[in-house]
């Protein structure tokens, strides 16, 4: 188990070393930042001493470790854009990303799970062969499609809830909440389900079709035989050996999610990190672009590491098999 | 004693047509009725982008056709529609349906050149890993580990950023389509890469290549002319569905801004520039290249669906 852990936290550290390589190659490709940062009366010995400040004048992987070091401290140096600390201006937008993700996730197990159940009960009904086809739906569009026409339908033909921003938010330390106030809670409604819909189309063709495949195994025939009842059967029996999937795809999704909020976030006008970066992107701002890169990328090796690990604990046969 | 052989079967091979006719893929095809209607829609709304010039009322790339005086027209059945502007006009005056038109022939322009690239590069890197093994394998597994921790539309994103910056400024607008494909292909080959790879480590191992081998065929014509064939099933579905993906990917990079340029829109351009009008009223200017992007989308990923369940062999 100890060589496993280590072989595969070592992985993932190596990947990481990569993905931080390609961060730190956005600034290699991007052109001098002293010449950003400088202004027009800068004489070449104010050029030099900018450099010699940066880190400049060092070789090539001399740069690249003193990159590495300071990503790993949370050091991303300052925004081109605003001149503040890219660090501490990510994380003032962290709160209102993970909060539209936490939700979008709870709204797919919420939809999807009973949906999923559904269909495959009344599998052959109407309506569960309309769900699924309606499925397809929800896997085609992308999120800005789905986000649009819900803020036409609902924010600007009904005028049911806001179409962008966040409402009015609480500050609880460094955390601010949208959550407690009622305009906070208004304004996620839309974004939440906007980039929920695809999550929870796919939660629901997963436990339709593992619940096809419980309900046609023994142990289910027995409980039906033995004459339990059918909605104990479903749900007790059945659902309850679905589920290891869905919450497998759940914790994998949720990196997904958030990269995938950056465009949810750019449609609604979201304060997050999504648009953050969208318009670090737009503007050229190298820092934020390589420290979002770097953040997202360390979410989604952790999250795929714990997994892998949660796998290997519970099934010890996973342990033997070459990574 | 001599072999009499004047009875000859005569064998004459059904003409192509009636082959594909009788074929299983073409039966279950028509039996398919998501495929059928996935198809036909498929069918008029590529033959409607690539008759653009035309069928479309105005041709979009000539700036000197938009007239402000024709700007923020509503589609033709509201009151202050008129011909030929049948589904409205935006704000710069361009026709919506010709921009549709016009938006949908790049879209598709753009995803298949993407998925092509993609194709080729991942099949070939694919194939060379699974076949020689060793270093070159290893190597190629460690890159798509990096590139899968990495999500695909945060990397096309950034590709297409760094690389639009990198572009002379004359050669921005003709450019962005190039840089776009790159960037879909960057986040894309590794998935076709790893099929083949799988594919062919199982592959150079049978009886057949030993064979190959014994004859002395070239490595390079074994693996081309023996095993490739026997992959690409598996990858071939992988593009379709992979199609409907690229297109998306081209409509969220343009619709966040690092796609194309709104002198040469595509679908997701139109939507981004649409989007700013979402609450002024002109929904029309959105909601109409919102609704042939999603069209086309649906309709590829039905016929994409079907093809999975078709060639897969489990399923038969």
């Amino acid at each position: 188990m100890i060589a496993f852990l280590i072989k595969r936290i070592g992985s993932a550290i190596l990947v990481m070393l990569a993905v931080a390589f390609l961060a730190f190659l956005i600034f290699a490709v991007a052109g001098d930042p002293v010449e950003m940062m400088v202004n027009e009366q800068a004489t070449q010995a104010d050029r030099d001493a900018l450099r010699e400040r940066l880190g400049l004048d060092q070789p090539f992987l001399v740069q690249y470790a003193t990159f590495v070091m300071n990503a790993a401290q949370g050091e991303f140096g300052i925004s081109y854009q605003t001149q503040r600390d890219v660090m501490s201006l990510i994380a003032s937008r962290l709160p209102a990303t993970l909060e539209l993700v936490f939700i979008a996730s709870m709204l797919s197990l919420l939809i999807g799970v009973p949906l999923g159940v559904i269909t495959a009960i009344h599998r052959g009904k109407w309506f569960s062969e309309g769900l699924q086809f309606l499925s397809i739906f929800g896997v085609s569009l992308p999120s800005f499609v789905i986000a649009i026409m819900l803020i036409l339908v609902f924010s600007v033909m009904l005028g049911w809830a806001p179409g962008f921003g966040r409402g009015e938010t609480v500050q609880i330390g460094w955390w601010s909440t949208g959550l407690l106030t009622a305009s906070g809670r208004n304004a996620i409604i839309l974004p939440a389900i906007a980039l929920a819909l695809y999550e929870i189309t796919l939660v629901m063709r997963i436990v339709r079709a593992e619940m096809l495949e419980v309900l046609r195994s023994d142990f289910v025939k027995f409980a039906r035989a033995r004459g339990v009842p059918r909605r104990i059967v479903h749900y007790r029996h059945a659902l309850r050996n679905c589920l290891m999937p869905v919450a497998t795809l759940t914790a994998m999704n949720f990196g997904t999610l958030i990269a995938f909020a950056l465009v949810t976030e750019t449609v609604f006008q979201w304060p997050g990190m999504g648009l953050l970066f969208i318009q670090a992107v737009l503007s050229l701002d190298f820092p934020i672009m390589a420290a979002y890169l770097v953040i997202i990328s360390a979410i989604f090796v952790t999250l795929n590491t714990l997994v892998d690990i949660i796998y290997a604990v519970i099934d010890p046969r996973l342990r033997q098999e070459k990574i | 004693m001599t072999l009499q052989v004047d009875q000859e079967p005569v064998l004459t091979r059904p003409s192509r047509f009636a082959r594909m006719r009788d074929s299983d893929l073409w039966h279950s095809f028509v039996t398919h009725r998501g495929a059928v209607v996935g198809a036909c829609m498929l069918v008029v709304l590529v033959v409607a982008a690539f008759a653009a010039p035309l069928i479309a009322p105005q041709n979009v790339y000539d700036s000197a056709q938009l007239q402000l005086m024709n700007a923020r027209v509503p589609p033709i059945w509201q009151e202050g529609g008129r011909w030929p502007f049948v589904l409205g006009t935006d704000i710069q005056g361009r026709d919506v349906l010709s921009g549709i038109l016009y938006g949908s022939r790049t879209s598709i322009l753009i995803a298949v050149s993407a998925v092509v690239l993609s194709l080729v590069i991942g099949v070939l890197v694919g194939l060379a890993a699974g076949f020689f093994g060793g270093i070159m394998d290893n190597l190629l597994m460690r890159f798509a580990d990096v590139l899968l921790s990495i999500p695909t539309i945060l990397l096309a994103i950034l590709a297409s950023a760094v690389a639009m910056d990198m572009l002379p400024s004359g050669w921005r607008a003709l450019g962005a389509a190039g840089v776009i494909v790159f960037a879909i292909t960057l986040s894309n080959w590794v998935q076709y890469a790893r099929i083949v790879r799988a594919q062919t480590s199982v592959e150079r191992r049978k009886e057949y290549v030993e064979a190959a081998r014994l004859l002395r065929v070239s490595p390079r014509r074994i693996m081309l002319r023996h095993i490739l064939p026997n992959t690409l099933t598996p990858v071939l579905v992988a593009a379709t569905l992979s199609f409907g993906m690229a297109i998306l990917a081209e409509a969220t990079l343009s619709f966040l801004g690092v796609g194309m340029p709104a002198s040469l829109p595509s679908l997701g351009t139109l939507i981004r520039i649409g989007n700013n009008y979402l609450f002024s009223g002109q929904w029309w200017i959105v909601l109409f290249p919102v609704l042939q992007l999603s069209l086309l989308v649906v309709a590829i990923n039905l016929v994409g669906d079907w093809l999975r369940d078709a060639l897969n062999p489990k399923l038969r």
